[in-house]
């Protein structure tokens, strides 16, 4: 296989070829990488009031005399900014703790969906893949909309806990961090659950048996030979929530409240509401910092085993 | 024979009965008749011939659903050539550039993209409006593509491109006649996959979108601001059964478990 590869690499380095791996470079870069670049630029100028409502620090056409004058002139008053008021910090506080939080609650709810998934009988299999794929393509604004009817305060689970006789007066859903755990669980299940699913499905069953024949108890054959195999999967699922979630805006914007904002909300309002692009192009690039460490172990996941060894 | 245990069978349908409820329970109030979203006023078609007449949101669902359809299918372009490029070509050089910049925007938080994005158009002084949500969407999405394609090449049997070759078939037409029919179903999966979540996307088309270019999503998160609305129920209701039928009826054309499987299957199984 690999010398394989070998071989029509070569015999396919024509401009047909080349074409193949230049047209999406070319627009990943212009469209991806260079709009980065001008982020990072960005949160080294000025604030103006002015249209677009920044003063830019740096002319290529001024040349190398140029670019040092920039650099000179860099302001760091965003980041000293971000770094003094507290608004910002607790709000990056804010965004790793939900993230964090609701990661766990994904795994401890993903992982046995995902394993009764693994074992359902095989006939079975491609109809419950389908049925926890499916809710995923219908629009995330919908299912998060949908939360809101129930969670409202005379929603319906106001009106279930009150014919039930658990509440006397209808508690306040909407707005709470327990509504904006309950939405990101919701909408972020199967991103956990189909990488550990994926993993748990091509697990070598014998080895359980084996366990078993050799007196493991189950519980113990499940932590000892299940849990290792299934690492994959799980390291997959975490980072494939963990890294969205501390980004995430319209979850904790419809359901959460405006008391501590995540970091998303920050940008956001920085953005569209105070019009500071200075400092929300630094908040952005305060956030990739953080999430730098998880996005690069996810890749080199993904460079190594880009099959999910399949 | 797998025992389906009782613990299995139940985690199973708990987490079922956890996705689908809220969607059900949403469509359910969709036919309610009380203007009071939570009241039940017995069943009614009321709110879906109210949506007919309202143009400004019919004309939202058609720019909507014109960018999907251009940006599904350029990041499918796109999205196929990355995959080959990244299983086919072996070393090149900027490879890791090049896979750093595929896989990168399949976790970067939207908020980033979108604002990097914006900044861009700002730069370049581009009028802001349908195309700069196009291309911003393209951006978005091609990566998915690239994961689904490149999960169905990897398993594919180069040799069958070889023999192609070998008989003096030049490359261009083994990729038309070989490769492309059998990987054709992950990169109709890829396109779909692709579809959907730009019809789905708010925060990336809230940046980069400007007068005259208001997509349903964005109509839809300025109306739901607001609160529950029943004309929003019915909307959803209709989105959803869209979504439904074309998932459900892809699934049964081609083969239920590939496609699936090669669709979001090939983008959370690495």
């Amino acid at each position: 296989m690999h010398g394989a590869i070998k071989k029509r690499g070569e015999h396919n380095r024509s401009w047909g070829a080349r074409l193949i791996v230049l047209v999406p470079y070319l627009w990943l870069a212009t469209f991806f990488l260079l709009p980065f670049l001008i982020v990072v630029k960005i949160s080294f100028s000025h604030t103006a009031i002015a249209q677009p409502p920044y003063t830019p620090v740096f002319d290529p056409a001024a040349g190398w005399e140029g670019l040092k004058q920039a650099l000179s002139a860099l302001s760091f008053e965003n980041y000293a900014l971000l770094a003094s008021d507290w608004l910002y910090l607790a709000s990056y506080l804010k965004s790793l703790e939900v993230a964090a939080g609701s990661t766990l609650l994904l795994l401890l709810i993903g992982f046995p969906l995902a394993y009764g998934m693994a074992r359902t009988p095989r006939r079975w299999q491609p109809i419950v893949f389908v049925l926890v794929v499916l809710p995923f393509w219908t629009s995330f604004l919908i299912r998060i909309y949908a939360w809101i009817n129930i969670l409202q305060r005379d929603g319906l689970l106001n009106q279930v806990l009150l014919a039930l006789g658990i509440v006397d007066a209808p508690p306040a859903w909407l707005s709470t961090d327990t509504a904006v755990y309950i939405g990101i669980v919701y909408s972020y299940l199967p991103f956990m659950v189909l990488p550990i699913y994926a993993t748990l499905e091509k697990m070598d069953e014998t080895l359980i048996e084996a366990a078993a024949d050799l007196g493991c108890p189950n519980w113990r054959a499940f932590w000892l030979v299940t849990v290792p195999l299934s690492r994959p999967g799980v390291v997959a699922g975490v980072l494939l929530c963990f890294i969205p979630i501390v980004g995430e805006f319209v979850i904790p914007d419809l359901l959460g409240s405006s008391q501590t904002m995540m970091i998303g909300q920050t940008l956001w309002t920085e953005f569209f509401g105070n019009k500071d692009w200075p400092v929300s192009s630094a908040v952005a690039v305060v956030l990739l910092c953080l999430l730098v460490v998880p996005i690069v172990i996810y890749q080199q996941m993904e460079t190594r085993d880009p099959a999910g060894g399949r | 024979m797998r025992k389906a245990s009782w613990f299995n069978v139940g985690s199973v349908a708990l987490g079922l009965a956890f996705l689908y409820l809220p969607i059900v329970i949403l469509v359910i109030y969709s036919f309610n008749a009380s203007r009071l979203v939570t009241v039940w006023g017995g069943w009614s078609t009321r709110w879906y011939s109210e949506l007919i007449a309202d143009r400004a949101m019919l004309e939202s669902a058609w720019v909507t659903l014109r960018i999907a359809l251009l940006s599904a299918t350029a990041a499918t372009v796109l999205g196929t050539l990355a995959a080959i490029a990244l299983v086919r070509f072996g070393r090149f050089r900027g490879r890791l550039l090049f896979s750093g910049m595929v896989y990168a925007p399949l976790v970067m938080p939207e908020v980033i993209t979108g604002l990097a994005l914006l900044l861009l158009f700002v730069a370049v002084d581009v009028d802001r409006g349908f195309w700069t949500i196009t291309i911003a969407h393209t951006t978005l999405i091609t990566c998915f593509v690239t994961v689904v394609v490149q999960s169905r090449l990897v398993t594919f049997d180069v040799s069958l491109e070889e023999a192609a070759m070998d008989l003096g078939c030049p490359p261009l037409r083994t990729f038309l006649t070989v490769t492309l029919p059998l990987i054709w179903p992950a990169v109709a999966a890829g396109w779909m996959l692709a579809f959907t979540l730009s019809l789905d996307d708010l925060v990336v088309a809230s940046f980069t979108t400007g007068p005259g270019a208001t997509t349903l999503p964005i109509r839809i998160y300025s109306e739901v601001r607001l609160g529950v609305k029943p004309e929003i129920n019915a909307i959803c209701s209709i989105l959803i059964a869209i979504v439904a039928t074309g998932i459900v009826g892809a699934s049964l054309l081609a083969k239920f478990h590939d496609v699936g499987r090669g669709g979001i299957g090939g983008l959370a199984a690495r």
